[in-house]
């Protein structure tokens, strides 16, 4: 140590530290205009002059880079020293006159103009641009020349051909007069950050997005400079964990699995082949991707919506459809990308909300295809706030020259030429499999299908050609979010379930070492305040923190770290707490949201019951918002650690409570979602009670013919009924219904009608939907050559007379659908109108087949039944809801009069079959919503909890859903989701014991006079009213059940006489913390 | 001249909301005045009137019920 003086003060430095270092250290301010932490000092400036006396005189030096020696004596703020930077602060305004840094450096000295001759400059040759340079590991730049002609320069002033352009003398250089193409004989551009799609830029070590799992930077080795020169790791210089290593190695890890799941997902397609869309030649024109980021709020553009050419808000904009979807042109993919029509129209709705409601926008679409659950209804609000819907499959996209608009130039369906002019354009990009995926499908043996996705058999939707590996998302074809995420937990039914009995061979349990007893010792309250590296540490004072908590009554240890959560902090409280007999802790860091439960398991490792805890938030809560304010902060700091310290005196430890659970499932429908999801249940090992309410299984599958992809579906289904009769695990129960049912996740019974009582951990309700029969619409029931769908398909297989004769084939779609008493569309009936128009076609091509529909929704890969059914002549017209076909019998056939779209006038088509694709409506659930407390939608379907990340759950804990009693959706969904389905409740099942929070309320019976106030604002029904005996008295308090209470306290505050408390927020510890806020305690 | 009014501000946020939404602020770096001092509850419906007015009667200048 070396102890010296420094303005009268008594420091102490390490030997070898400069002066600056050591004054900065004690908060002594020295000023500098030259001098950065990374760099090795220079005293290129000599702002940082102070005066030495070293025993006989006073002489200058710069503080920068003088080594400190023991005796020394420092004056940093004199007259002289004054006068003297008041000098070079001048000098330096007349050579940079007109740069800003220097004018406001300029300001504080009181210096206005100049006394001498001005140049023209804006380097005030601090010489950090070619330390740094040098740092980097580089000498791209240097100073050259001396006295006055000193500057910064390259090699022979020729553009330096070693420069890497890492951009670094740029962003260190205080008055921009570094610039890279002075320097650079190499083209520069940020790197392009992958999550923004290139709107924003990103570092060569970077965080990939904010959600990233695990949220750690990574290097990205072909653009760090240490990679390219040897030099820089500057990063691990300031890094306070020490946890950079460039020295890393990529490895190779075996893994020894029992089954894999592919789900490499998708790429988007890249529009830049389509030149007559001129993306990448126009600033103004866009993807949906790019748009989507610039709508974020947290996006490069913080979800201010802007043209790139001129930074304008723009008022008119425009989205194309399909773009490298539904061709065969310029690179484009045959398939419909699913996801376009929903992600335009959602767009539309937030553009809107961001730039007004008078925002024009335009969508130029082939066919609406908003199929799943709710989006119909979104695409009706989309309508009624004004946005214009084109059908017209855009051309060419246009500069206007001078503008920076954009003409669109369109062929309406009546073939009218038009054209428009928008300021901004947004092409909705198509998704697709990367080229990779291929080379991954062919090194795992799977096999791809001609579009590049993932062969997966209709039946067996999450299988790939090789046993054991499994698929999912969009590798096995366009889909959205919710079919993804059902999907993902199907694979991991179907892939778990096959090596179930391998369950639990490799776990370990963790166990804790036994509890240490509290109630007898007196309070001893740990403290241990968080660094957080600087996110605290940087802002507040924390040794003042920790010397402040010392203080405080019953507090017998504090201590800070540098990050409280790492392991080795863990460890180091964990011994503090033993060796100091600790029996409260307060951690002082971050929020409890993301630490707590970290935290608590660090107490259960100590011996401690982890609700002997308490948080204090001075991160998220203070130094984050008060960066500015360091004594403020600090100030707050020590009140948030003084009212952690208030409550957790009063911590008691509370018993942990668990609930056992029935490792049984109850299922409830026998068709295909429901058995193949009884199926997947036992396969993991667990009974299942399989309820059907009619005296056989099947349910509608059994009418079904083919899937899709040509798959004949009344074998599977047979062999999924022999199944299921075969399982042992699997208990039937035909011809009953659940009567009623009681209990909670893990432990529910239930009743059938047959009066049996099941126990059950979980249950999946699976109960189906069926045809709406409309007797009378189109003549449906009134002349035999009407018919729905399921029926033709009857007909078709036998191959009726009535069939093979019929020369005239039409079909109505949307019978019953997407009008406003059924606003949904069915999903599957226009692929099986146009399969069926094929079958027709096949039996004899000369049979004049007509489709009368909406939209076309063939999504995904289906559009290549669309494609082939126009090739074979299928003539398809489009009608609106104003104007309906009309059907009447003539001349012994069905006459259909309908609004041709391209003639604009009505045509008339005499059939012999007329087949109407019907809606699908639910069956009667309100009795099962009732029973299992599940909310049914508006239209009568089970409601999901939330429908992208938890499609299949309901809101009641271990209720979910399978098939089309949560929506309509064709085989492979509802065999899909039937998976998905038992995979979430073996999530539940595979517990023995589920974990419950212990912060519940507690009645206090000597308090408590029966009043039963508290039982009705109880929003779980968690309280009832019970009677005791006690001295012979007949008394009144409430019960808690203590898996329905959540510990909301609505009955605390509720009860006048304190007769219930939540554990861990009584009102003693509350009350205890309103008192340490104020300053009482 | 004497010094400004600085009120004590005392805040009940509800864990699963306002609390996290404070948290929020911190990740987004919103700087606001240092004067509020956050309770921590399961539910803003857990807050007894007593509480309110205990805060109120021992000086607190304001009680913020946030949930």
């Amino acid at each position: 140590m070396v102890a010296f003086k420094i303005n009268d003060k008594e420091v102490q430095g390490e030997k070898g530290e400069y002066l600056l270092q050591v004054a900065r250290r004690n908060g002594i301010e020295i000023p500098t205009l030259c001098h950065h932490p990374i760099l090795e000092p220079a005293g290129l400036c000599r702002l940082c002059l102070v005066e030495l006396f070293d025993g006989r005189r006073t002489r200058l030096v710069t503080a920068c880079n003088y080594p400190i020696w023991e005796g020394m004596r420092i004056q940093t703020d004199t007259e002289a020293l004054r006068q003297i930077r008041k000098l070079i602060v001048e000098l330096l305004l007349s050579r940079c006159p007109e740069a800003p840094f220097v004018q406001e450096l300029a300001q504080t000295y009181g210096i206005t103009a100049p006394r001498f001759t001005t140049a023209n400059d804006d380097c005030i040759l601090c010489g950090l641009c070619t330390r740094i340079c040098e740092r980097i590991g580089n000498s791209a730049i240097a100073l050259t020349g001396r006295g006055i002609d000193i500057k910064v320069d390259t090699p022979f002033q020729m553009k330096a051909e070693d420069c890497i352009t890492c951009g670094a003398c740029v962003a260190i250089c205080p008055t921009g007069h570094i610039k890279l193409e002075d320097i650079s004989r190499h083209d520069f551009r940020p790197i392009p950050s992958e999550y923004d799609v290139g709107l924003a830029g990103r570092k060569p070590i970077y965080i990939p997005y904010a959600q990233a799992v695990p949220k750690t930077p990574a290097i990205d080795r072909s653009a760090c400079a240490h990679f390219k020169t040897g030099g820089c790791q500057i990063c691990a210089q300031v890094c306070p964990a020490g946890a950079i290593d460039h020295q890393q190695q990529d490895e190779t890890i075996e893994l020894e699995v029992g089954s894999v799941i592919l789900a490499t997902g998708l790429q988007a397609f890249n529009p830049s082949h389509t030149e007559r869309y001129l993306y990448g030649k126009h600033p103004n024109v866009m993807t949906n991707l790019e748009f989507e980021r610039m709508l974020s709020p947290s996006g490069p553009f913080k979800g201010h919506i802007q043209r790139r050419s001129d930074g304008k808000d723009p008022k008119k904009i425009a989205w194309v459809q399909c773009v490298g979807s539904r061709s065969h042109r310029e690179g484009a993919n045959p398939y419909c990308s699913t996801v376009c029509c929903m992600a335009a129209l959602k767009q539309t709705i937030i553009a809107r909300e961001h730039l007004g409601s008078d925002l024009s926008t335009t969508v130029f679409l082939m066919d609406m295809r908003t199929h799943r659950k709710d989006f119909e209804k979104y695409y009706e609000r989309a309508k009624q706030q004004g946005g214009r819907l084109i059908r017209s499959r855009v051309h060419t996209i246009e500069p206007v020259s001078g503008t920076g608009d954009l003409r669109i130039r369109y062929v309406l369906e009546n073939g009218h030429a038009q054209s428009d002019t928008f300021d901004l354009v947004v092409l909705s990009i198509g998704v697709e499999i990367p080229h990779k995926t291929v080379d991954l499908a062919a090194r795992l043996g799977v096999q791809l299908g001609p579009n590049r996705f993932l062969e997966a058999d209709c039946l067996r939707p999450v299988s790939t050609s090789r046993p054991g590996v499994y698929a999912c998302g969009v590798l096995t074809g366009p889909k959205d979010i919710p079919q993804t995420v059902a999907e993902a937990s199907a694979a991991a039914s179907a892939a778990t379930g096959a090596i179930a009995a391998g369950r639990g061979t490799l776990w370990k349990q963790k166990t804790f070492p036994q509890e240490i007893s509290v109630a007898d010792e007196p309070v001893r309250v740990g403290v241990f305040v968080c660094n957080c590296g600087i996110n605290i540490g940087g802002v507040a004072d924390v040794p003042a923190i920790v010397e402040y908590a010392k203080g405080l009554h019953d507090v017998a240890y504090a201590k800070d770290h540098l990050f409280s959560c790492s392991q080795d902090s863990q460890q180091d409280i964990i011994a503090q707490i033993k060796e100091h007999r600790l029996n409260r802790i307060v951690v002082a860091s971050c929020s409890p949201s993301t630490h707590q439960a970290i935290f608590q398991e660090m107490l259960r490792n100590a011996g401690l019951n982890k609700y002997l805890f308490e948080m204090a938030n001075i991160r998220n809560h203070c130094t984050w918002c008060h960066l500015h304010e360091p004594e403020k902060a600090t100030q707050k700091c020590k009140d948030l650690v003084n009212i952690a310290v208030a409550k957790a005196r009063l911590l008691d430890p509370l018993e942990y409570i668990t609930a056992k659970v029935t490792g049984r499932a109850l299922v409830v429908g026998g068709g295909v979602a429901g058995m193949v999801s009884a199926l997947a249940i036992a396969d993991q090992g667990f009974g299942v009670d399989l309820v059907e309410q009619k005296e056989a299984l099947g349910g509608q599958a059994l009418k079904l013919d083919k899937t899709w992809k040509g798959e004949p579906i009344r074998p599977f289904v047979e062999e999924v009924i022999r199944k299921v009769q075969a399982n042992d695990k699997i208990a039937l129960h035909l011809g009953a219904t659940v009567k009623e049912a009681s209990g909670f996740v893990g432990n529910f019974v239930s009743t059938l009608s047959d009066g049996q009582k099941i126990e059950h951990g979980v249950a999946v309700l699976a109960t189906g939907a069926r045809a709406f029969q409309p007797e009378g619409l189109y003549l449906l029931g009134q002349n035999p050559n009407v018919m729905n769908l399921l029926d033709m398909d009857v007909e078709i297989a036998g191959k009726s007379q009535r069939i093979q004769k019929a020369k005239t084939v039409v079909f109505i779609q949307c019978v019953g659908s997407r009008v406003p008493e059924r606003p949904y569309c069915n999903k599957i009936c226009c692929s099986h109108s146009v399969e069926n128009a094929l079958k027709l076609k096949a039996l004899d091509p000369q049979k004049e087949v007509f489709i009368l529909y909406r939209d076309m929704r063939t999504y995904g890969e289906r559009e290549s039944l669309y494609a082939k059914a126009r090739e074979k002549g299928v003539i398809f017209i489009r009608y609106t809801l104003d104007h309906l076909p009309q059907v009447e019998e003539a001349d012994g056939r069905v006459k259909i009069t309908v609004k041709d779209h391209i003639l604009q006038q009505p045509v008339s088509i005499l059939a012999d079959v007329l087949a109407l694709a019907t809606a699908i409506v639910p069956n009667d659930n309100s009795a099962l919503s009732q029973t299992y407390k599940v909310a049914l939608n508006a239209e009568g379907f089970f409601s999901e909890v939330h429908a992208k990340i938890r499609p299949l759950d309901s809101a009641t804990d271990g209720i979910f859903m399978a098939g089309l009693c949560h929506y309509p959706k064709p085989i492979e969904e509802s065999i899909a989701e039937g998976h998905a389905a038992a995979s979430r409740a073996a999530t539940i099942l595979s517990k023995e014991m589920l974990q419950m929070e212990s912060t519940i309320s507690s009645p206090v019976d000597e308090n408590c006079d029966g009043c039963a106030f508290c039982i009705e604002p109880c929003p779980y029904q968690a309280l009832s009213l019970v009677e005791y005996m006690k001295g012979g008295e007949v008394k009144k308090t409430v019960e808690v059940d203590e898996v329905r209470c959540k510990g909301c306290g609505s009955c605390m505050a509720t009860c006048p006489k304190q007769g219930i408390v939540v554990r861990g927020f009584t009102m003693a510890q509350l009350g205890a913390q309103v008192e340490a806020a104020l300053g009482l305690i | 001249m004497s010094e400004q009014f600085e009120p004590l501000i005392l805040a009940f946020c509800c864990n699963w909301c306002s609390y996290a939404g404070a948290d929020l602020a911190g990740v987004a770096r919103i700087q606001y005045p240092s004067n509020a001092r956050i309770i921590r509850t399961m539910c803003s419906g857990m807050i007894h009137p007593n509480l309110v007015i205990d805060a109120l009667t021992k000086g607190a200048d304001g009680v913020l019920v946030c949930g």
